[in-house]
C-alpha cells in the first residue's frame, strides 16, 4: 500500500481539499456569508426564525463534499424534454437531505402552509371596520412594479424581474412561491433579500415617512374603529377567498391558504386546529423552509453580479412600496379633511405586524397621545392580500 | 443578459415598452381587485348591519306581569360611579380591574370619572 498516495487521495476527497481546488475559494466566501447571516439572525435578531435556518442551510450546502443539496439534479428536473423533467422520483432517489426537504418549496407547499399559519394569526377586524384602508395595501404594491421595471432595465428576463419585484410586497412566503414558480435559480438571493429587508423595516421606513409627511399630518389622531361582529369576521375570509380566487385564479394557493387559516381562527369551533396552524405547523414548516431555501445559495450559483443587483433592487422595491402607501395615505388625508393619518399608508407593505408598529412609533413621536397601531393594522393586512394579488398577476403573465 | 448557463435562466428578455405596459397593467389590476373587494366587503357589512337592526327591532310585546317591577328597576337611580355595563372579552374581572386602575393612574384621573365600555385581549 502506498501510504502517500492513500493520504493524498484522502486529502483530495475531503472537503478541505476541495477548498484548494479550482473555484474552491467560492465555498469559503459562501461560508463567510453564512456566518454573517447567522450573526444577523442571532445577534441582531433579524427575522431570526427564518434567517437562522436560511443561514445554516447556506452553510451546509457550501461545505464541499457534504452532498446535502445537488443543484444539478434540479437543473435536470427543470430541463424540458429531458429524461428527468419534473421527476420527483429522481430527486428522491439521488438527492441529499436538503434536496428532499426542498421538494416542499419546489411544489409550493411550504409557503402555502405558512400562509395558513399567518391567516390563523391575523385579525382582519381593523380592515373590516375601515375598508378604505384596503387602498393603502394596494398602493404599497408600487415598489413591486417599480422594481420589476428596474430589473428589466438591468437585463433580467421577464420571469426573473417579476420574481425580484415581488420582494417589494414584503411578504416572505409570497416572494418564495413566486420565485420558485418563475425564477427558481434566484430563489436563495430573493429569499435572503426579502427577509433581511423585512427585518430592516424600522430603519428603512422612518426616514421616508418623515420626508414625505409634515409634522401636522403625522400628528393626526384617528377616530376609534367600530366594533366588528363575530359573524362579519367569519364571513370575511369566505367572501374574500371566493371573490379574489374567482377574479384571479392564480392567487388561489396563497389567498385560499390565508383565508382558510383565518377562518379556523374566527369560527370559534376549531380552536385546536387554529392553535396548531399558529404554532406547531408554522414552526415545523418554518424550520424546513428556512434550511431548504438556504441550501439554494450554492457558491457556484450565488456568487455573481445578479445577486448584488437583486439585493439593490430589493431595497428599491421596499422604498418605493413605502412611498406608494404614503402618497395614497396623503391623498386620503386630504380627501377626508385631515381625519386620516397618512403614516398608516406605509404599513401597506405587509410585513405584519412590523410595518404597523413603525407607523405607531413614528406617529407617537409626532404626537405622544397618538395610537395608530390598530388603524395601521388595516392597511398592513390589506398589504398581504394586495401582494398576493400582485403575485397572482405576475404568475399569470409569466408563469 | 448575465453570463449564466442557459438552463439556469428562466424566461425570455422583455422589451422595455412591454415591461412598462406590464407594470402599469399589474398595478392597475391590484387596484381594480382591491376596489372590487372593498365593494364586496362594504355590501356584506351593510347587509349584516341591516339584518342586525331588523333582529333588534322590538316585536309586539306580550303582556308582562313583571312589567311594574321592571319599570321600577329601570327608573331606580344607579349606584355612584356606575356609568354603564362593562363588557369583558377573554379577560377575567381581576385583570380588568388591574387594567382600569393602570389606565386611571396613567391618565391621572380618578377611576370613577372614567367610563370603560369593554376590555378585550388583543391576540
Amino acid at each position: 500500500m502506498d501510504v502517500l498516495k492513500t493520504l493524498e487521495g484522502l486529502w483530495q476527497d475531503s472537503g478541505f481539499g476541495n477548498f484548494f481546488a479550482e473555484g474552491g475559494w467560492k465555498y469559503i466566501v459562501m461560508i463567510l456569508v453564512a456566518c454573517v447571516l447567522l450573526y444577523l439572525g442571532i445577534k441582531k435578531k433579524f427575522e431570526p426564525l427564518l434567517l437562522v435556518g436560511i443561514a445554516f442551510g447556506c452553510l451546509l450546502a457550501n461545505l464541499p463534499g457534504a452532498g446535502l443539496y445537488h443543484p444539478e439534479l434540479w437543473d435536470e428536473f427543470l430541463r424540458e424534454g429531458g429524461e428527468f423533467y419534473h421527476s420527483y422520483g429522481h430527486i428522491l432517489t439521488h438527492g441529499g437531505l436538503l434536496d428532499i426537504l426542498y421538494i416542499g418549496v419546489k411544489s409550493g407547499v411550504y409557503p402555502c402552509l405558512i400562509f395558513i399559519g399567518v391567516g390563523a394569526m391575523t385579525d382582519f377586524g381593523p380592515l373590516i371596520a375601515n375598508p378604505k384602508t384596503f387602498f393603502l395595501g394596494a398602493a404599497a404594491q408600487f415598489g413591486v412594479f417599480f422594481a420589476f421595471f428596474g430589473a428589466i432595465l438591468l437585463g433580467f428576463t421577464g420571469n426573473q424581474a417579476a420574481a425580484i419585484g415581488i420582494i417589494g410586497g414584503a411578504d416572505g412566503p409570497t416572494a418564495i412561491l413566486t420565485s420558485t414558480l418563475l425564477a427558481p435559480e434566484l430563489l436563495g438571493a430573493i429569499a435572503i433579500a426579502a427577509y433581511s429587508y423585512m427585518a430592516l423595516i424600522p430603519m428603512i421606513q422612518p426616514p421616508i415617512m418623515k420626508l414625505l409627511t409634515t409634522e401636522k399630518e403625522r400628528s393626526v389622531k384617528m377616530e376609534q374603529l367600530r366594533e366588528v361582529s363575530k359573524t362579519e369576521k367569519i364571513v370575511f375570509p369566505i367572501v374574500v377567498a371566493a371573490f379574489v380566487i374567482l377574479l384571479l385564479p392564480s392567487t388561489a394557493p396563497l389567498i385560499g391558504s390565508l383565508m382558510f387559516g383565518n377562518l379556523l381562527k374566527e369560527t370559534g369551533v376549531t380552536e385546536r386546529l387554529s392553535d396548531t396552524a399558529q404554532n406547531a405547523l408554522m414552526n415545523i414548516v418554518t424550520l424546513f423552509l428556512g434550511i431548504s431555501v438556504g441550501a439554494t445559495t450554492v457558491a457556484s450559483r450565488f456568487l455573481n453580479p445578479q445577486t448584488l443587483y437583486i439585493i439593490l433592487l430589493g431595497l428599491i422595491a421596499f422604498c418605493f412600496s413605502t412611498v406608494g402607501g404614503l402618497l395614497i395615505g396623503k391623498l386620503m388625508y386630504k380627501l377626508s379633511g385631515g381625519k386620516i393619518n397618512p403614516l398608516i399608508g406605509s404599513a401597506g407593505v405587509s410585513a405584519v405586524p412590523m410595518a404597523a408598529r413603525v407607523s405607531q412609533m413614528v406617529g407617537q413621536k409626532a404626537n405622544p397621545s397618538n395610537f395608530l397601531l390598530m388603524h395601521a393594522m388595516g392597511p398592513n393586512v390589506a398589504g398581504v392580500i394586495g401582494s398576493a394579488i400582485a403575485a397572482g398577476f405576475l404568475i399569470k403573465v409569466f408563469g | 443578459m448575465f453570463t449564466t448557463l442557459a438552463s439556469q435562466v428562466s424566461g425570455k428578455p422583455l422589451p422595455l415598452g412591454e415591461a412598462v405596459a406590464t407594470a402599469l397593467m399589474g398595478y392597475g389590476v391590484v387596484f381594480l381587485g382591491i376596489l372590487l373587494l372593498v365593494c364586496v366587503v362594504v355590501i356584506v357589512s351593510k347587509i349584516m348591519a341591516a339584518g342586525k337592526r331588523k333582529a333588534a327591532e322590538p316585536t309586539t310585546p306580550a303582556p308582562d306581569r313583571d312589567a311594574p317591577l321592571q319599570k321600577l328597576i329601570s327608573t331606580a337611580p344607579k349606584a355612584p360611579g356606575s356609568a354603564g355595563e362593562l363588557k369583558l372579552y377573554d379577560t377575567d374581572p381581576k385583570t380588568a380591574a388591574m387594567l382600569m386602575a393602570i389606565v386611571a393612574d396613567k391618565m391621572g384621573k380618578p377611576i370613577n370619572e372614567l367610563r370603560f365600555k369593554s376590555i378585550r385581549e388583543v391576540k
